[in-house]
């Protein structure tokens, strides 16, 4: 792996083994003293063009505690219509010496053009591209559900498993969201089937190329479909005043037709469990009950966040080496 | 002026003979013609002769952009790609909509002396859509227009559009239409389907060209107009335009090289040289313009020749321009898709590229004329069985945002002839004669 740009790029057997150093990172974080000496000397820059204080955290968390050097780059208020930025902002961070750059753009591909364009020599990470891809986020739901509904619950040793058998529902915008076509993509090469909800209005004209299966009635997907997770997209109420008129009447429609509430969460199979990539729309795409419910496990998708990252930044920067550690095992 | 003997050349595929250029004009056709003592002759044999191409949808550039493009630079790729004639485009700035302007862009064609340059008058002032440019004027002008587009827009307003549709009569001007309904494409990167729902670019639906389209038809047969459709791009277009015709609409069409070859999956590397508007279609769409190409439903193939420097091509693609050169390698993707698929013949690529955009865009008198004698001596020689990789950075055009690069294309330009005097010999430009 020389770059992670999008999910599928991953084989089934490279995401498994992203997940079980992740379980590993995971490990080192329950220590007092988590910080590892992997990366000492690498310096990983964080490249925002886009604002995700969240996002960016996460990577600089994961990095600093694998010693790396980390620098923030913060080149928001660049628009896309000064696209030349992207590449002096490059050129300058290959001179400073970048091992990895972790980007986060508004213009989908951006990551793609950075890793193939010759501007840097570092490894390319995709933090979120446009409408395209977010591939740690997918990893860290894969992570999140693997750990909770694989294994008798994560009781049992989960490592070397994929997500065989599970059925996953993905509710909300999926025209604009990078997050749904990074988890179509990896649960199915995980193994899961994946069912994506939402208007018609919200669904991309091609989604029948998707190895998914696609409906408009989130509660006929709950009764009939019993997902063992549920997985609810960020909805922007700009969507609602956008060109031609929006894609949805009303905020308060919205939540009728998609929105997660107490009733829909009880609906739900007992064991399954609810995500959401954060930030939330609460009242919108979740209510408070659902959202504070002890099914979600959204806090904890965080957490798993950083561990996620440090597999995805240790197997960039030291990669062979984790092979030569696995066998070693 | 010097006189050329083409020996042993094939007029539009067919028979070898000996062509004669003499005086501006082909002086005389036949097999072992006697060469005039101060002739200077060229071993034909194994080249095919066509009338001088004719693109009636080239972007120059100039003025304005001239760190493009110029009318010098761009007309000396147009004489290499075999062209004698080209349309420019009025999306320059100023826009091209008075006679002051088009009457510059034309004398800077007479000046660069590579090939004729015919200016296209904006239908709109400044392409904005709301008011008609001075049509008669520049109809009245030197540089006497009779094509007229708001390309790169689309005249959007039906009631604009009708307008234009029945001025234009008054002197047998043709509306050339950008199809492109903006409200259906606000913000759109590439064609919308299952290539744009995987890479997160927002889509530009094939309806958004196919409503204006079938809107058009129908307003230039209230009006009895003649309406000339630009780089028309989906199947569902050519029906359309299909349709039109069996009804005696008064409709013609162009397709684009790139939409007879491309298709939107050349996007998924994210490389903003395979971003053009209307943008690459599906392998059904290139394969119904292929169809309609061959069947006389689309008339011509032109250029839409769009030099872009490298600045705007060498960024992430949403913020990248639209559009791809194409003057020198039009004539070799016409061969490709379709003479060597056996779906049209040499005289059919005359037709296309040649005799039918020299009528619709009235310059007939003097371009895409027959090949016979007494007829002004615009030619190409093409040699059919050379190969060529495309080099953007060897091409005469100042931008090099080819989608064809490192690609191996059949045929090559070997000679071209503007009225007699030669622009292209051996397959490189030549100097000395142009700047006479
Ligand atoms: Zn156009």
């Amino acid at each position: 792996m020389k770059h992670l740009l999008s999910a599928s790029d991953l084989t089934r057997d490279e995401a498994v083994h992203i997940l079980d150093t992740a379980g590993q990172m995971a490990a080192t974080q329950a220590r007092e003293i988590k910080k590892l000496p992997t990366l000492r000397g690498r310096t990983v820059v964080n490249l925002f063009f886009e604002d995700s204080t969240r996002t960016r955290i996460s990577f600089e968390t994961a990095a600093k505690r694998l010693s790396a050097d980390v620098i923030n780059f913060s080149a928001k208020g660049s628009s896309v219509s000064k696209g030349e930025s992207l590449k002096d902002t490059a050129l300058t961070l290959q001179a400073m010496g970048a091992d990895a750059v972790v980007i986060r753009h508004q213009a989908s591909g951006a990551p793609h053009t950075l890793a193939s364009s010759g501007w840097t020599h570092g490894a390319v990470v995709n933090a979120g591209d446009g409408t395209h891809q977010h591939p740690t986020q997918a990893l860290l739901d894969a992570y999140t559900l693997r750990r909770h509904l694989v294994g008798d619950r994560g009781r049992a040793d989960v490592s070397g498993r994929d997500l065989h058998g599970l059925h996953v529902a993905v509710v909300g915008d999926v025209l604009h969201s990078r997050v749904a076509r990074s988890n179509v993509q990896l649960l199915h090469t995980l193994g899961a089937r994946v069912t994506l909800v939402a208007p018609p209005t919200l669904v991309p004209v091609g989604v029948e190329a998707w190895p998914c299966e696609v409906s408009y009635r989130l509660d006929d997907v709950i009764v009939d479909g019993k997902p063992d997770a549920i997985m609810m997209l960020r909805v922007q109420r700009e969507r609602m005043s956008s060109a031609g008129g929006g894609f949805f009447p009303s905020p308060l429609e919205y939540s009728r037709g998609y929105g997660l509430d107490a009733r829909r969460l009880e609906a739900l199979p007992e064991h399954a469990i609810v995500l959401h990539p954060g930030p939330m729309n609460r009242g919108l795409e979740i209510s408070a009950d659902a959202a504070d419910s002890d099914r979600a496990v959204i806090v904890e998708q965080v957490a798993n966040g950083v561990a996620v990252r440090m597999a995805v930044l240790y197997l960039l920067l030291a990669g062979e080496q984790s092979t030569t550690n696995r066998s070693a095992e | 002026m010097t006189t050329y003997l083409l020996r042993d050349v094939s007029p539009l595929g067919e028979a070898r003979t000996d062509l004669l250029l003499a005086d501006g004009v082909v002086a005389a056709i036949g097999t072992g013609l006697e060469a005039p003592a101060d002739a200077v002759e060229i071993d034909g044999a194994g080249l095919v002769a066509l009338p001088g191409l004719v693109d009636l949808h080239t972007h120059l550039r100039e003025p304005g952009r001239e760190d493009a493009e110029t009318i010098a630079t761009g007309t000396r790729a147009a004489a290499l790609g075999g062209f004698t004639a080209v349309h420019a485009m009025a999306n320059t700035t100023p826009t091209q909509d008075t006679a002051g302007v088009v009457e510059q862009v034309w004398h800077l064609g007479r000046r660069a002396g590579w090939v004729d340059v015919f200016p296209v008058g904006a239908v709109t002032v400044g392409l904005e859509g709301e008011r008609l440019a001075e049509l008669g004027a520049m109809a009245e002008s030197a540089a006497r227009v009779r094509v007229f587009s708001d390309d790169g827009k689309c005249v959007h307003d039906p009631v604009v559009m009708r307008r234009a549709l029945e001025y234009v009569k008054a002197f047998d001007g043709v509306v050339a239409q950008h199809a492109q309904e903006p409200r259906l494409t606000e913000g759109s990167q590439m064609h919308e389907g299952v290539v744009s729902a995987e890479l997160g670019l927002a889509g530009w639906p094939a309806v958004a060209e196919e409503a204006i389209v079938a809107r058009d038809v129908l307003l230039a047969e209230h009006v009895g107009s003649r309406l000339h459709v630009c780089h028309l791009s989906t199947a569902g277009s050519v029906e359309i335009v299909r349709w039109a015709k069996s009804r005696g609409i008064d409709v013609t069409a162009e397709v684009t090289p790139h939409h007879l070859i491309l298709t939107d999956e050349l996007a998924r590397g994210y490389d903003p040289l395979f971003k053009v508007n209307p943008p690459l279609r599906t392998q059904r769409d290139v394969e119904a313009v292929r169809e309609g190409l061959a069947d006389g439903t689309i008339d011509i193939v032109a250029t839409d020749h769009a030099p872009h420097p490298r600045e705007d091509k060498d960024c992430e693609w949403a913020a990248a321009a639209f559009g791809m050169t194409g003057l020198e390698t039009a004539l070799s993707v016409v061969q490709e898709t379709m003479v060597e698929t056996g779906r049209m013949t040499w005289a059919d690529v005359a037709r296309v590229l040649s005799s039918a955009p020299a009528r619709i865009g009235r310059v007939d008198g003097q371009h895409g004329r027959p090949i016979a004698v007494g007829e002004p001596a615009n030619l190409t020689l093409v040699d059919p069985a050379a190969r060529r990789v495309v080099r953007p950075q060897g091409q005469a055009t100042k931008s090099e945002n080819s989608p064809f690069g490192g690609r191996e294309l059949p045929g090559r330009v070997v000679a071209t002839f503007l009225r007699g005097r030669a622009t292209v010999l051996d397959g490189a430009p030549v100097d000395e004669e142009v700047q006479r």
